[in-house]
């Protein structure tokens, strides 16, 4: 009963405030509308049983990628410029294409199985998803931390003024 | 019935860790005041009250009564909420710290009841979320004043938040690697008991790693919290004060408030993690009287390291930015790593 | 308890909220927001499978689509602030030409 009511209320967060991100005048906005969804969407990894990915998608996503896309708008200032909207001319087609987006996505994922309650397994712990990291998928942590080291050297030397 | 009275017995250690923690703000601005003081061989704040103790209260009212000015091309929602989120960010941390072992209140409650809020199985990155939203505020706070010195402290105070940020968390995984779990309350009770009799099994006494894993901790806590050394966001331009700039009356204590209680968190979390939280002696589970002694220990060691804070404030000149930067990633991010790697080698050479 | 398909459906609004922001945003950060905003979509699609099956797998994967996430919006961010020097504003439909 109080998960039901806590999904309807993080679902309607979560798809308020991403659409709410959509109709911003200012950039700094929709940033703020997206932290927003996101903790939304922590709080249904955490009625989803994964507490863990929850915390990281807070601390990782909401943590440190929106700050990082505030700090390049304040950085570079770049809600003092007005930015036209397509609005006027593109949004009638753009939600049609996106309902008909919708409705394939919906026929394709609907499954009878899926009528079941998502609830069976008991919460996910940390020691789990360390294990399996640890053993099953060491080649893809391994490789991540490849991918990251190079978009560090990547971000350096793209942003960089004089090389 | 019982799910409602669980719920209003959170509802009430929230109501006692909110009072204690508004209390201790008080305490600590006065308690800074006089300290700094003594250690400049003055005595500080003497005027109001004996040896000043209701100093901090006058503050507050004249806090109150300055007038709230609002920049006039602010952007008011952000400006308004800035402050909120610093201050209730800084209060999340306080919600997984165990501050006493279980207590049956002398007999009075038949299931013991746990000094913690709520002992959740990630207790630890839930402080890291609290922290890393704590950015938030400041960052916030700096734009929507619409002024360049605010913008400018605030990214600086937010990029340096970001990189002491990284540290912190990995000086803690040779915490969680000795202990085990990310719940407080495991970690807290792997710190139980004493080596050869009178060393206790702390995490800072148990390998020198631990050790230099709690100096890292608490070096990367003072720059998270932008207390000095660390401070020169907010004290580079002494004129102007960093991303605070433009706050005023209330709005200012909060950020004031909000960072006296990071202070107090950070404070609350290393004794936790490497001074044994509420253990010490006469401080077992298993006795009547054990909590009101675990509670005490507690309190003494996180008043301990708050004097620890004050003591760097007093003594050491302050770290200009880009010495401030280059210490945290050239010099604390490499040790770090290094320390979960020695961290990792003693627990399996000490296995064998 | 909440069945599957409620979160399969939000996730699949999610996305479509993603997809019709891509199209309908002319500015290249909040661009890259709905992009973000579609792969948060896939993720809660990941997870409320890996609940239901049982299988932890949904969740490894998804730590690692914000690990990716985290790159790329790094190195993402890097190119715009490349392009804002090189242009003096992101406008996606002034950036069309492929000389400099």
């Amino acid at each position: 009963m109080i998960a039901i009511a806590a999904f309807f209320l993080l679902a309607a967060i979560a798809v308020a405030s991403a659409v709410a991100m959509l109709f911003q005048r200012n950039a700094v906005n929709s940033c703020l509308c997206l932290v927003l969804a996101f903790f939304a969407l922590a709080g249904l990894y955490v009625l989803l049983g994964s507490p863990f990915i929850a915390a990281i998608q807070v601390i990782v996503y909401a943590g440190a990628i929106m700050v990082l896309f505030l700090f390049v708008i304040m950085l570079l200032n770049l809600t003092a410029r007005e930015q036209p909207q397509k609005r006027p001319r593109v949004l009638p087609f753009a939600v049609a294409f996106g309902l008909m987006l919708f409705i394939e996505l919906v026929v394709a994922l609907r499954s009878p199985a899926g009528q079941v309650a998502a609830s069976r397994a008991p919460e996910t712990t940390v020691e789990e998803i360390g294990t399996q990291l640890f053993t099953h998928y060491i080649y893809p942590f391994e490789l991540s931390s490849v991918l990251i080291l190079a978009a560090i050297v990547g971000a350096v030397m793209l942003a960089k003024k004089k090389l | 019935m019982t799910g409602f009275l669980e719920f209003l017995l959170i509802a009430v250690k929230c109501v006692a860790v909110f009072a204690v923690v508004m209390t201790g703000v008080p305490f600590m601005v006065w308690f800074e005041r006089k300290a700094v003081a003594h250690f400049q061989s003055r005595l500080g704040p003497m005027y109001v009250g004996p040896h000043g103790i209701l100093q901090p209260f006058a503050d507050a009212i004249k806090l109150m009564f300055k007038e709230d000015f609002v920049p006039p091309q602010a952007d008011k929602v952000i400006y308004y909420i800035a402050p909120l989120i610093g201050i209730t960010t800084a209060f999340l941390g306080f919600s997984v710290i165990p501050f006493g072992p279980d207590t049956t209140l002398f007999g009075l409650v038949k299931t013991p009841l746990s000094l913690q809020l709520t002992d959740l199985n990630i207790g630890l990155l839930i402080v890291f979320s609290a922290t890393a939203m704590g950015v938030y505020g400041i960052v916030l706070a700096g734009w929507s004043s619409n002024s360049k010195y605010a913008l400018l402290g605030a990214l600086r105070s937010t990029a340096q938040m970001a990189s002491y940020e990284l540290s912190l968390g990995l000086s803690t995984v040779a915490v969680l690697m000795l202990a085990g779990s990310l719940s407080l309350n495991s970690i807290v009770s792997a710190q139980s008991g004493y080596f050869a009799g009178f060393v206790p099994r702390w995490f800072i006494f148990q390998a020198p790693m631990g050790f230099l894993a709690f100096l890292l901790y608490f070096i990367c806590g003072v720059a998270e919290t932008n207390r000095a050394p660390f401070d020169f966001p907010e004290a580079e331009q002494e004129l102007v004060a960093g991303f605070h700039t433009e706050y005023s009356s209330m709005k200012f204590a909060m950020f004031f408030m909000s960072e006296y209680i990071n202070m107090i968190g950070v404070s609350c979390l290393a004794t936790t993690l490497f001074l044994g939280g509420w253990n010490g002696w006469g401080a077992s589970p298993g006795t009547s009287y054990g909590w009101i002694v675990g509670l005490g220990w507690f309190v003494v060691k996180v008043l301990f390291l708050l004097f620890v804070y004050v003591w760097l404030r007093a003594t050491l000149p302050r770290l200009r930015y880009d010495q401030l930067m280059a210490f945290g990633w050239k010099f604390l991010f490499p040790l770090s790593m290094a320390n979960i790697l020695a961290t990792a080698v003693w627990i399996s050479l000490r296995a064998a | 308890m909440i069945p599957l398909n409620w979160y399969l459906i939000l996730s699949a609004v999610l996305f479509t909220i993603g997809v019709v922001g891509v199209f309908f945003r002319r500015d290249l950060i909040t661009l890259f927001m709905c992009v973000e905003l579609q792969l948060n979509g896939a993720n809660l699609a990941l997870i409320a499978f890996s609940r239901s099956l049982g299988d932890v797998a949904g969740q490894i994967i998804v730590f690692f689509v914000i690990t990716v996430a985290a790159a790329e919006a790094a190195v993402g961010l890097a190119i715009m602030i490349a392009l804002f020097h090189h242009k003096e504003n992101l406008d996606s439909e002034r950036v069309d030409l492929m000389k400099g």
